[in-house]
């Protein structure tokens, strides 16, 4: 599908990563324009209903990404994340519904270079998967 | 462990320890499944007048309420109750209780090692009267009787977890076990002869094997309701009525996020909608809704079969709950209600955990 243009969201925490997409521009190194960032204040802001309703109003993949473990900006927020993306995860991997069009990452306020790299590779994913069944379904 | 021997059956022994609560002043209240012996018709009831015992069948394989969903605001009213719980409905308070949704501080809570309950179109249809006997007799030789709530046949958290009195039947006779420092405070001046007793192993290993026999079918049958489009043809004929979350022991939402202004559509988001897919299906969002809870709260389903049970076009929710549930209570070795101080696993978390994630 060369021409295909997945729409994909990506949950950004305020303090780490949201840095980070902003070093990784103003380094002027290339991003996907597929790729729209909505910026929250933690990673652990991301409540399940948030990413399900976003794969219904049509996105085909969502990265959500905060600060490294450890480094979270309010102490814990991130572990929190990490344990609820484990849920969703795993609720998508029992109902066989993609699991792989979602993820999360920890990316720092210092790596920008490692944005651009995480941000490509899982746009590149998605390109590969193809648009979200659950976007295009005329039965939901 | 104290255990007392019960001479007549388990329901008429059970019914005569509530009474000898209520009338020595040691319980307020007592919560039990009752039934009208003329007419058959049951319900749970809270008891407060020890007269009120003759209607009480503290062991009917029937569930017409999660008592661990209706015992969660009466428990927190002060008052002394002892309540007869089902294991899943103990098991269903106690992940309340995690919750601050109730209070084990004025509870003894009695139960019993868990044949399972009839659908609640067998009360409907008034073929209880006939099953019972029958249910009785199958499970007290270890054996699985006919007719039973689909989550029940598939049941392996049978006995119970955390109860102050535990209550076994086997073809060896009937006991009450007490497990805790309440249970031998409340019993004490109950007649009965004091034992030193434990549950038959061997009855219990017997009904664990149907059961997990049963089990293994239930979640093979579920194998074709996955993937987007399985799920589409499981709820396709969902009416959005949320009744599966109302009753269920778990689901404790004053305002759940789904009966919200976040899920009130509006006419620009079918306008949305509709020029993105071309379609769309009314009520929306039924998955969506089931997806919903499976996330938040499926690692601590309890396996009642409440949902499928009052589900009004019978789609097979309970299945689901426990077999995701399975899953997501795995991810972090949590066993739902096996133990209050045990925190529910979202609110906490290790440092060290999950290291293939991020």
């Amino acid at each position: 599908m060369p021409d295909f243009h997945p729409r994909i969201i990506g949950f950004l925490c305020n303090w780490c990563t949201y840095a980070a997409a902003d070093l990784a521009g103003s380094s002027k190194l290339e991003l996907p324009p597929e790729f729209t960032v909505i910026r929250v204040m933690c990673s652990s802001r991301i409540d399940h209903n948030l990413i399900l309703s976003t794969f219904y109003r049509g996105a085909d993949g969502i990265l959500v990404a905060g600060c490294h473990p450890g480094d979270c900006h309010y102490g814990e927020g991130n572990y929190y994340a990490r344990r609820r993306f484990a849920l969703l995860k795993k609720v998508m991997e029992t109902l066989d519904l993609e699991p792989e069009r979602l993820e999360l990452r920890w990316v720092s306020a210092a790596e920008g270079n490692r944005y651009a790299e995480v941000v490509n590779e899982f746009t590149d994913r998605i390109r590969k998967l193809g648009p979200s069944p659950i976007r295009t379904s005329t039965r939901l | 462990m104290n255990s007392i021997v019960m001479k007549q059956d388990a329901s008429t022994a059970i019914r005569e320890l509530l009474a000898y609560l209520l009338s020595s002043s040691r319980v307020d209240a007592v919560l039990t499944m009752r039934q009208v012996p003329e007419t058959g018709s049951c319900d749970l009831g809270l008891i407060t007048d020890p007269s009120g015992m003759v209607e009480a069948e503290p062991f009917l394989p029937v569930m017409t309420a999660n008592a661990g969903q209706a015992l969660s605001s009466i428990s927190m009213s002060g008052k002394r109750i002892a309540a007869v719980l089902k294991p899943c409905e103990l098991r269903g308070f106690t992940e309340r209780v995690k919750r601050e949704q109730g209070s084990f501080d004025n509870l003894l809570t009695i139960s019993s090692i868990c044949g399972g309950v009839f659908p609640l179109e067998k009360v409907i249809s008034g073929d209880l009267e006939k099953l019972v006997p029958r249910y009785i007799e199958k499970t007290a030789r270890a054996e699985a009787p006919r007719g039973l709530r689909e989550t029940c046949k598939a049941c392996e958290e049978f006995v119970p977890m955390n109860a102050d009195i535990s209550v076994s039947v086997t073809e060896h006779g009937s006991l009450m076990h007490l497990h805790s420092d309440r249970a031998e405070e409340y019993t004490e001046g109950f007649e009965g002869e004091r034992i030193e007793a434990r549950a038959d192993q061997s009855h219990i290993d017997r009904m664990m094997k149907s059961r997990s026999a049963a089990k293994g079918k239930l979640f093979q049958s579920l194998e074709k309701s996955s993937g987007l489009d399985g799920l589409v043809d499981l709820f396709g004929k969902c009416v959005g009525c949320h009744g599966c979350s109302r009753v269920c022991p778990i689901c404790y939402c004053q305002h759940c996020d789904f009966e919200s202004i976040n899920f009130d559509y509006n006419q620009p988001y079918f306008q949305e909608s509709l020029e993105a897919r071309g379609a769309l299906r009314l009520p929306p969002d039924t998955i969506l809704f089931q997806l919903g809870r499976l996330t938040h709260m499926s690692f601590s389903c309890v396996g009642c079969g409440m949902c499928s049970d009052v589900c009004p076009v019978s789609i097979p929710v309970a299945g689901i709950f426990k077999k995701t549930g399975e899953r997501t209570a795995g991810l972090f070795d949590y066993v739902p209600g096996r133990d209050s101080e045990e925190p529910i696993p979202v609110m906490v978390f290790k440092e060290e955990e999950l290291g293939d994630i991020g």
